[in-house]
């Protein structure tokens, strides 16, 4: 049997669906290459994907065709035309000759792709009308590996457009099965046209039983609707639990879970992936859903850190009337390569750490587990910046790994004195600068008698007590960054002081006597040294 | 430890090792009180910063880090007495970082010393610093006055030490009796 015909071949006689050998009586130089049908799905589904760059919405459609909806698509490709010139261009790079229709419903495009004779011609009148056509322009090419021929069909736009060119076509245009073109052959119905000019009334009680002809014409003239059912790319790896009868124990969804992180895990591993998301979803018999979710540092498959994950939200769930489903999903997924377990026992430093990131992550809100990360000030306060360890990056952490005790401020810079615009330039920080281990959220305002205007403070009182200094260092001045915080903001002088019981603090006057910002400079507590 | 006196940071950082990731939690109670961490200040900018709500919060996730062998220590900081810090629960705390071999410091801010599972229990207060030669009204080295009070396996004592050039000191004390020399504790 012939599956498929080069068009050199077609022209020496050769038919698909007849046998080879008659083919070779007819003509003994043809050359035969054994069919692959699986290979050609496969190919089919590939090329399928690799069509998402024109149309987010891309089915397959039989063993040898394509459905984009090119909705609203068409004028990112410069027109119809162009799209349809595009994809063309684009197969024979790849080696494969395409024919492609556009036409309003899938249907027609579909007919026209494979039955319409007319070529690329006479189109620049009908593409104009193709704006206003309507809204829903789709098209099917039908990659046929054999082929050679390569056509572009005219664009039909309106119904009358479309009438027009499907008319002439033959009635196997239609899609229906082969007994059905039979019997509309015998009654000298052998056009779409001829067909249509038979009275619907009639033609519907003709062909009740049969494969519908009025609903296939009715599809193709977009009377009817056809949507596209396009498969997700990749669906995300997702396990699913049935129970018989809804289950309203508290335990259920911890049960649940424990069956369903294997199921998981065995899909991951099988794509060779790690979730970084994972949502548990719990179905309840009134229709509600209820979601736990979790997510991890560095992508995982392993079911114990998973299991441990998500087990206390799981927990919290709450049945209601009962959960009758659940399901498992890696809403987010990474690529993660097989790794061997490390044969001596030691536990490779940053699984570990991710893993503690993510448990304490869990249990105490993203918020409040925190890595720091510098930020380009002076200001104490503005330096230290925090993020979440979650989105911690880890080239980031990679550097903090490295900074050993001599280059531990390596991360921090220093800005310098500046007279230019802009943020200060980076630099290293000077071994001599020294920062309080604590900084108070928020500066304290405190009580310091000092010998003014510009002198050493002598005594402060903060929160009630009195603190006498009996040595301090200072001043160290920080200008307040005049690029982003208003011109009424004063500099800071800060004192590194001691008290008489050997106390170490942060203290800072803002502003001085007769800055014009303001009256005599307040002092404020900002940190304490260790 | 008194709660407006951050000496016991300096104390307790010269100690560690900073090669690998350090754990601070802090009850949010310590923070109101004394002060966020501030990693400029630190010898490490390795760390993972921990804000609990309370002191379950906090403890719990002490008891997590202290299962993770890949930090070299762990910190906690909590205020005043609550009920949650029990017996048991310092206890749990040892335990799990003799189990791990994580360093875990437990540091009661303006608490009284209740009954404690800890080995080993320290009263830092800060002391007058060393005198700096550089410029003798500003503060120098920092110096303690370590009480350790309760300790399996040592004596308790009491003693002055100072940090100096990634070092500890024993210095003299002052009305103390003189030391004459200085002894190396720790490198």
């Amino acid at each position: 049997m012939i599956h498929a015909v080069t068009k050199a071949a077609a022209e020496r006689g050769a038919r698909a669906g007849a046998r080879l050998t008659d083919a070779r009586a007819l003509d003994p130089a043809l050359v035969a290459v054994p069919a692959d049908p699986d290979g050609d799905a496969a190919l089919v589904q590939r090329l399928a994907k690799w069509s998402g760059r024109w149309s987010p919405l891309v089915e397959v459609d039989g063993a040898d065709g394509l459905r984009l909806d090119v909705t609203g698509v068409a004028h990112l490709f410069g027109g119809e035309e162009a799209l349809a010139r595009d994809i063309e261009l684009r197969f024979a790079r790849i080696g494969l000759s395409v024919r492609v229709a556009i036409a309003p419903t899938p249907a027609a495009a579909w007919a026209l792709a494979r039955f319409s004779p007319s070529p690329l011609a006479g189109e620049g009148g009908s593409s104009r009308r193709l704006r206003k056509g309507e809204g829903a322009a789709r098209f099917v090419h039908a990659p046929s590996p054999r082929s050679r021929s390569a056509r572009v069909d005219p664009l039909p736009r309106g119904e009358r457009g479309l009438l027009e060119q499907l008319a002439p076509l033959h009635v196997s245009a239609l899609r229906v099965d082969a007994d059905t073109i039979r019997t509309l052959e015998r009654l000298g119905l052998k056009t779409i046209g001829a067909l249509l000019a038979v009275p619907r009334l009639a033609l519907a009680r003709r062909f009740r039983g049969a494969e519908d002809v009025v609903d296939a014409l009715d599809r193709m003239l977009g009377r009817k609707p056809e949507p596209l059912t396009a498969a997700p790319a990749d669906p995300p790896p997702r396990a699913l639990l049935r129970f018989e009868e809804p289950a309203s124990h508290p335990e259920v969804a911890s049960q649940a879970l424990e069956r369903l992180i294997p199921d998981l895990v065995g899909q991951l591993q099988e794509r060779h992936l790690g979730a970084r998301r994972l949502s548990l979803t719990g179905y309840r018999v009134d229709g509600s859903t209820a979601v736990a979710s979790v997510a991890t540092t560095i992508a995982s498959r392993e079911s114990k850190h998973l299991t441990r994950l998500l087990a206390d939200k799981a927990a919290a769930l709450d049945p209601e009337f009962g959960f009758d489903a659940f399901a498992l999903t890696a809403e987010w997924t990474e690529e993660l390569g097989a790794a061997q377990q490390s044969l001596v026992e030691e536990p490779s430093g940053e699984r570990e750490l991710a893993r503690l990131v993510d448990r304490l992550t869990v249990k105490l809100g993203p918020r409040h587990v925190r890595r720091p990360q510098a930020n380009e000030s002076h200001l104490p306060e503005r330096a230290s910046g925090w993020v979440c360890a979650v989105q911690f990056s880890h080239s980031l952490l990679g550097e903090g790994d490295r900074s050993t005790k001599s280059s531990g401020g390596g991360v921090w810079r220093r800005p310098l004195h500046h007279a230019s615009h802009g943020p200060p330039p980076r630099a290293e920080l000077e071994e001599d600068l020294k920062r309080p281990q604590r900084l108070l959220d928020r500066p304290e305002a405190i009580d310091v008698i000092y010998a003014t205007p510009e002198g050493m403070p002598r005594r402060f009182r903060w929160r009630r007590a009195v603190h006498d200094i009996a040595r301090a260092e200072g001043p160290e001045r920080i200008a307040p960054e005049w690029w982003r915080q208003p011109s009424s903001a004063r500099l800071r002088d800060y004192y590194r002081v001691e008290d008489a019981e050997g106390r170490r603090y942060w203290i800072y006057r803002e502003g001085i006597a007769g800055d014009g910002r303001g009256g005599a400079p307040n002092w404020f507590m900002h940190g304490l040294f260790g | 430890m008194h709660p407006r006196d951050g000496g016991w940071a300096g104390f307790l950082l010269a100690q560690l090792d900073t090669s690998k990731p350090l754990l601070w939690v802090q009850e949010r109670m310590a923070i109101l009180e004394s002060g966020r961490v501030h990693p400029p200040g630190l010898p490490t900018q390795n760390i993972i910063h921990v804000e609990a709500r309370d002191t379950r919060d906090a403890l719990c996730a002490m008891e997590e880090g202290l299962r993770c062998a890949a930090l070299s220590a762990v910190i906690g900081e909590i205020w005043g007495d609550p009920r949650a810090l029990d017996f048991t629960a310092t206890r749990r705390l040892a335990v799990a970082s003799e189990r791990a071999a994580v360093p875990c410091w437990l540091v009661r801010l303006g608490g009284s010393a209740n009954l404690s599972g800890a080995r080993m229990r320290w009263r830092i207060a800060s002391a007058p610093s060393l005198r700096n030669d550089l410029d003798p009204k500003a503060p120098g080295a920092p110096a303690w006055d370590a009480e350790l009070f309760r300790a399996r396996g040592s004596p308790p004592g009491r003693w002055s030490i100072a940090y100096e050039a990634g070092a500890f000191h024993l210095v003299a004390a002052s009305g103390d009796r003189a030391m004459g020399e200085i002894e190396r504790l720790r490198a």
